[in-house]
């Protein structure tokens, strides 16, 4: 790890002022951000630490039945916000997916949006890679690259946005207030990742220097809450980042669907809606066929990246199972393996 | 640089001079403070060996900055014991051989006490395993990690019950 | 080391073998007090960290060595140029096991991972990041990183000197006359050991007297491989190894890597510490070679096989052999006229393979149990009824009869508690409640019971308590425990009145912890010194007038807690205190060897058996797998401690579904770097991968392999596990996976 100059401001302000001097980078809880500055993989001149910086540790229900989710709120106690996990159970079933219960203790909600992609080859400084080192090349194009993207890839990159909470998150119409030297803004979570296109360093719409400082969740994201789930596959049962993964509500009226929300995991460089899906679902009801038109239409415009087809189509077969067991309602409790294909799920049939 | 910390250290306060920014959590218990009970086994949050409580919450204190913890209460391995008396995931851990080397053993009960104050897994084996997956044993101990775990939480209730009556 | 103890409740006097103790050095471990090599700290100790290859093969061309040393802290940068001389080539190979290692004797890189300098600081810090400023710059070579890569050779031998080939009848014949064949072939990845303590090393000298704290499972080979490089007598090195966190073969012989640290500590004068980084460890400590394996496979119209061939292909480094001999487990499972194992390898640039629990059995047997498997179901019958329709009664290849073989108790016992009886014939029959697909599987479990050569040193002592000494080595199976238990029958003293001494250099070699053959060869050895012991002090005592004793000659004397009574009176006696106390004597001595019983071993095949049962789901459309319930039923001769050999085989079992479902180093083709060399990216199971495990000690008496009758359990567990949950992979879906770890897009095929 590089020395870095390290400071704690005590407030928003300052916070953004010291963020402003180049190479500066925000440390939360460093649960990622240590991870890449211990491999070489970062180097930043400047921590700045938002440990002390006020206000940012609060989860606040809001008027129109919303909720304004602080930045340095951490993942295990959103998921375990009873009032939370209520009204967005995918949500709360996204965050127990993912990582460790002891990463979760200290994750937080801005570390999570931000956190960087898995790919090995980003990983590993030795290796060309062109979201590290603008221009080096991209070494996954043509090296191990079964667990890459499959959705809005370019030439430059094939990486994927590893986070869980994301996932959901964009479904249910997530909007992320950023705090810059220009002030306040905000920016729905849906464009809030950048595709890499020819620049994938840029990963995000932040400009250098600005600060997360909540995410928000519409009050009509609520209304999903009977009808919500996460599924996420893995490779081991546990404290494995997602092959693909999916986030599904349902508004059902009268036995039909009203609203659909859908959005895959681990199949591109940002939590991916596919609104194309949800249209599809509006007003039919639900059923198998209903749910693999909608997963079909998602999936359409996907293509392997490498040695990873098989994710197109697993992709779609999670759309369906999450989409089944959100039409099956959410359960009292989050299963003991939140998000598991292998968390038992009774009274649903899920296999035709 | 040099910055100076308190942290408060199995109920020890402490102030630490740091003279260096990028020292963790871990390494400062290791290397500085002479607590060697809690393990590197990653370095990177892989492996849950680092694991301590800060603040009462279980956390991988090698993805923690030292300096970010001023004001912390850090509960190490080496806290845990009441005197001689070994806490009773300590002592469940030994009836249930929920270890080989060793090596993983203090993170495993660090987060293992932590798992029974977070209070979500109730008695039910399979969210004690899905909560202690962030504890890795090469060694393969789970079947004893589990039942230790389930066993002290038993214990620790019904201690508390026994004091509350 | 006084701490350790043992909770009473358990213990039986008189009779320590057999009791389920708990571990004797428990709460140390569990209150963090144990301390394992990298929680040493001398005074003035400083951190070494190494700099590491990013390529394969090539030469060092240059090193940044301005900006380490400028980097605030750094003490000194030890590169090919200012590397403390050695008195022995570390490329010179004086054994087939004394493997050659990189001590920045020159600028080649020959695997990724290798160290190329090491940078000493203050701090740990201020050596990681000199370590990384270093920034090497290559001249590279082109690689070879893969199975299909070079020319295959056959290798002079495998394993440990076993040969490339045994045949055993005529295979071709035997196919050709089969009624049905499978040809079948397996592909297992490069595994890495991973123990969950990385290699470490604190290092200190004393003029040239050397004191080293680092993990060992041999620590007098250790030692021996330390004093010729350095050129120092053994007498003047320390090693000490009170407790390893893991070692599965990784730590068997010293590595380059623990090496460097000491030549730091000596460049700088002052005691170093140097702790490999997760990643380092994928290069220079070893691993297990992939392998290709090719079975073909022939039975007669009653489903008894007429041939059995095993071939497989694996790797070595380009620079060093070790050859995984996976063809050793087709040796003596199952009974064929026919049997032929042939091996042969490429050479690739990696790190040297290296034994890694059960080295051969594993890889082999998760090939063999599938092949064996799908020639059931080929044949239309039961995995287990083929199996013991094959039963091997003597030792196929050898003839030779097994000196104990309880495997059909192991089948029988493993199937009842599993409940294997109500297993459907036909694969992708069965689901559970939430319409996962259920499979079960079977895998047959062996394991050869070894014995390597061991010393040990006894002590009673006038106050009527006893020492035992051996430089045993506890990676966790628990040997403080295990043989504290043998020590104090062979004293016959209750356990907590005998000291147990391990871990140490100074004490009597006991043997290099593996093969299983530790408890054996060092509880021999612990079991003669205290006989000895014993033997001497009743020669003083029948010999002396005023004993009880006096001329029991004839009729001898036995022991009985502490003191020595007459055979044929056992109210005649007195204690040992009383007879040292007579003598004048502190103490007395004995002296015993563990070592394999060459008469009995040419007679008899020895191996431990056992039968592993397991059930799977898998979801039908997405692949995922879990292993929902293992029963393992082993016979491995007499069972000192049953408490630990059951966590010995919940250990091996869990790594049977490790190399099943899990694990499996992903190898850039290009570089032959790693990409997964991490524990986030290399799987191996987590807690809720294995929720129920049951492990069936079956009794077996061997009054052959040794006199306490102990086999090994450590690595048997993997061989058999791994197999039967890839069979039960295959009973649940139907799809029979070839290539190992199973991979989810393996079993999309079929929703
Ligand atoms: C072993 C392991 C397994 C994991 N598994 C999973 C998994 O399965 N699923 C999953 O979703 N995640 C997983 N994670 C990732 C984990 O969720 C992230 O590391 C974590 O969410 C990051 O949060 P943090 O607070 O630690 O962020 P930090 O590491 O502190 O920061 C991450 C990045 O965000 C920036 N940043 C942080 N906060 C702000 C802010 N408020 N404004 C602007 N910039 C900010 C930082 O500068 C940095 O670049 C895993 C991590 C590890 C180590
Ligand atoms: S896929 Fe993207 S992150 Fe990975 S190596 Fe290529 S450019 Fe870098
Ligand atoms: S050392 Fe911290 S998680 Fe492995
Ligand atoms: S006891 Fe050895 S790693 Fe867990």
């Amino acid at each position: 790890m590089n020395r870095f100059d390290y400071v704690r401001p005590a407030t928003v302000a300052e916070a953004v002022a010291a963020a402003a001097q180049p190479g500066s980078a925000y440390l939360a809880a460093g649960t990622n951000l240590l991870d890449l500055m211990k491999g070489g993989v970062m180097r930043p001149a400047r921590l700045v630490d938002l440990a002390r910086v006020p206000g940012l540790d609060v989860i606040e229900a809001l008027p129109d039945g919303g909720v304004r989710i602080g930045a340095r709120v951490r993942n295990s106690d959103l998921a375990y916000d009873p009032g939370f996990a209520r009204r967005f159970p995918a949500v709360a079933e996204a965050l127990l997916s993912g990582a460790s219960a002891q990463l979760r203790n200290a994750a937080t909600v801005g570390g999570n949006l931000l956190q960087r992609t898995r790919c090995a080859y980003f990983y590993d400084p030795a290796s060309a890679c062109n979201k590290r080192e603008p221009g080096a090349g991209c070494d996954a194009r043509d090296g191990e690259n079964r667990l890459h993207a499959v959705l809005g890839w370019s030439e430059q990159c094939i990486a994927t946005h590893p986070s869980d909470f994301c996932v959901p998150l964009v479904a249910l119409g997530a909007v992320v207030e950023i705090e810059g030297k220009a002030g306040r803004r905000e920016v729905p979570l849906e464009e809030f990742h950048c595709l890499p296109g020819s620049t994938p360093e840029r990963e995000s719409v932040l400009a250098p220097g600005e600060l997360i400082v909540a995410v928000r969740l519409p009050g009509e994201a609520a209304s999903f809450a009977g009808h919500a789930r996460y599924v996420k596959l893995r490779e081991r049962t546990s404290y494995a980042f997602a092959v693909v993964s999916a986030a599904a509500g349902l508004r059902l009226v009268d036995g039909a669907i009203a609203e659909a929300r859908l959005a895959l995991g681990g199949v591109a460089a940002k939590p991916w809606r596919v609104p194309e899906a949800e249209a599809v679902l509006r007003g039919v009801r639900p059923g198998a066929e209903a749910f693999r038109r909608a997963a079909e239409a998602a999936l359409s415009e996907a293509q392997p990246s490498g040695d990873n087809a098989f994710k197109i189509e697993l992709a779609r077969r999670i759309l369906v199972r999450a989409l089944t067991l959100a039409a099956a309602g959410t359960p009292e409790r989050l299963p003991a393996l939140p998000a598991s294909p292998h968390a038992p799920h009774p009274g649903v049939s899920l296999h035709g | 640089m040099s910055l100076s910390i308190t942290l408060t250290v199995n109920a020890v306060p402490r102030t630490i001079a740091l003279d260096d920014p990028r020292v963790t959590l871990l390494d400062l218990l290791r290397e500085r403070l002479d607590l060697t009970g809690t393990k590197k086994g990653c370095d990177r949050g892989q492996c849950g060996a680092c694991t301590v409580l800060v603040d009462g919450r279980r956390v991988n204190s090698c993805l923690a900055l030292a300096a970010s913890l001023d004001g912390a209460e850090v509960l190490t391995i080496e806290g845990l014991a009441e005197g001689e008396v070994p806490h009773p995931v300590q002592a469940a851990f030994i009836e249930h051989d929920a270890f080989q080397c060793g090596f993983c053993t203090p993170g495993q009960i660090m987060s293992a006490v932590g798992l029974i104050r977070e209070a979500q897994a109730g008695d039910d084996p399979e969210r004690v395993r899905e909560a202690m997956s962030g504890n890795l044993c090469r060694c393969g101990a789970y079947k004893g990690i589990t039942e230790a775990v389930l066993e002290a939480q038993r214990r620790m209730v019904a201690n508390a019950e026994e004091k509350a009556a | 080391m006084a701490e350790l103890a043992s909770s009473a409740a358990h213990v039986r006097h008189g009779s320590s073998i057999g009791q389920p103790l708990t571990r004797r050095d428990g709460l140390l471990k569990v209150t963090g007090q144990a301390r394992y090599a990298a929680d040493n700290h001398p005074p003035g100790m400083l951190h070494a960290a190494l700099a590491v290859s990013s390529v394969a093969r090539g030469r060092v061309t240059g090193l940044d060595l301005e900006a380490a040393r400028a980097h605030p802290g750094v003490v000194a940068v030890m590169t090919p140029e200012n590397r403390p001389a050695l008195a022995q080539d570390p490329d010179e190979k004086a054994g087939p096991f004394v493997f050659r290692m990189e001590l920045l004797q020159d600028d080649t890189v020959r695997y990724v991972g290798q160290p190329v300098a090491v940078v000493i600081a203050e701090t740990l810090e201020a050596a990681t990041e000199g370590a990384a400023l270093l920034a090497p710059r290559y001249a590279t070579e082109p690689v070879s990183t893969g199975l299909e890569d070079g020319e295959a050779f056959v290798p002079p031998a495998v394993g440990v000197g076993a040969p490339a080939e045994v045949r055993h009848g005529d295979v071709e014949a035997g196919l050709v006359a089969a009624a049905r064949r499978v040809e079948a072939v397996y592909e297992t990845p490069a595994q890495y050991h991973n123990a969950m303590e990385p290699h470490a090393v604190v290092a200190a000298w004393e003029g040239d007297r050397l004191f080293i704290d680092t993990p060992s499972q041999g620590l007098a080979m250790a030692v021996g491989r330390v004093a010729g490089l350095f050129g120092i007598p053994p007498e003047n090195i320390e090693i000490r190894s009170p407790f390893l966190g893991g070692g599965f073969g990784s730590k068997g012989a010293i590595s380059g890597p623990q090496v460097l640290g000491i030549l730091a500590a000596k460049l700088v004068g002052r005691p170093v510490k140097l702790v490999l980084k997760r990643d380092q460890m994928y290069g220079p400590v070893g691993h297990r070679a992939p392998t290709r394996q090719t079975l073909r496979l022939g039975v007669d119209g009653e489903g008894a096989l007429t041939a059995l061939h095993h071939h497989v292909r694996t790797t070595s480094s380009r620079y060093d052999d070790f050859f995984e001999p996976s063809g050793s487990v087709s040796h003596t499972l199952y009974a064929s006229p026919a049997i032929a194992t042939t091996s042969d390898a490429v050479r690739l640039d990696t790190g040297t393979p290296i034994f890694m629990r059960a080295p051969g059995e594993a890889s082999g047997s998760i090939a063999l149990e599938g092949a064996i498997d799908e020639m059931a179901a080929a044949c239309g019958m039961d995995p287990l009824e083929f199996r013991l329709r094959n039963y091997a009664e003597v030792e196929p290849t050898s003839g030779k009869p097994f000196s104990s073989k309880a495997l059909r108790e192991c089948y029988a016992q493993g199937a009842e508690s599993f409940g294997w009886s109500g297993r459907p014939l036909a694969p992708r029959q069965m689901r559970d409640e939430d319409g996962l697909l259920v499979g079960w599987g079977v895998g047959t479990a062996t394991f050869p019971a070894l014995m390597m050569h061991g010393q040990a040193r006894a002590v009673l002592r006038r106050d009527g308590s006893g020492l035992i000494e051996t430089g045993a080595h506890d990676m966790g199976q628990g040997a403080w425990t295990a043989f504290a238990q043998i020590a104090a029958d062979s004293l016959a003293l209750p356990i907590n009145q005998v000291e147990f001494r391990a871990g140490h250099s100074g004490l009597p070699d006991a043997g290099i912890a593996g093969g299983s053959a530790h408890t054996a060869t060092a509880g021999m050895a612990i079991h003669g010194a205290g006989a000895d012991a014993i033997a001497r002090l009743a020669e003083l005592a029948m010999a002396d007038q005023r004993s009880p004793l006096f001329g029991a000659g004839n009729a001898g004397v036995v022991a009985r807690e502490g003191r020595l009574v007459r055979r044929d009176d056992e109210s005649r006696g007195e204690s040992y205190a009383e007879i040292l106390a007579r003598a004048g004597l502190d103490e007395i001595e004995g002296r015993g060897t563990g070592a394999a019983d060459q008469a009995a071993q040419q007679h008899y095949a020895m191996h431990a058996h056992g039968a592993v049962f397991a059930e799977v789901k898998v979801d039908p459309e997405l692949g995922q797998i879990r292993a929902t319930r293992l029963v393992g039923a082993f016979a491995a001769g007499r069972i000192i401690n049953p408490r630990l050999v059951r966590s010995q085989y919940y250990g091996g079992m869990i790594w049977g579904v490790s190399f099943a479902l899990h694990e499996a180093a992903v190898v850039d083709r290009r570089t032959g770097r790693v990409m997964n060399a991490n524990l986030g990216e290399y799987h191996v199971p987590v807690n809720a991968d294995v929720p129920s495990l049951e492990a069936i000690l079956v009794d077996e008496v061997d009054p052959h392999v040794n006199a306490l009758g102990i086999k090994g359990v450590g690595e048997i567990g993997i061989t058999g596990s791994a197999g039967a949950v890839a069979n039960a992979v295959w009973h649940a879906t139907g799809v029979r996976v070839r290539r190992f770890p199973i991979a989810i897009e393996a079993l999309l095929g079929q929703p």
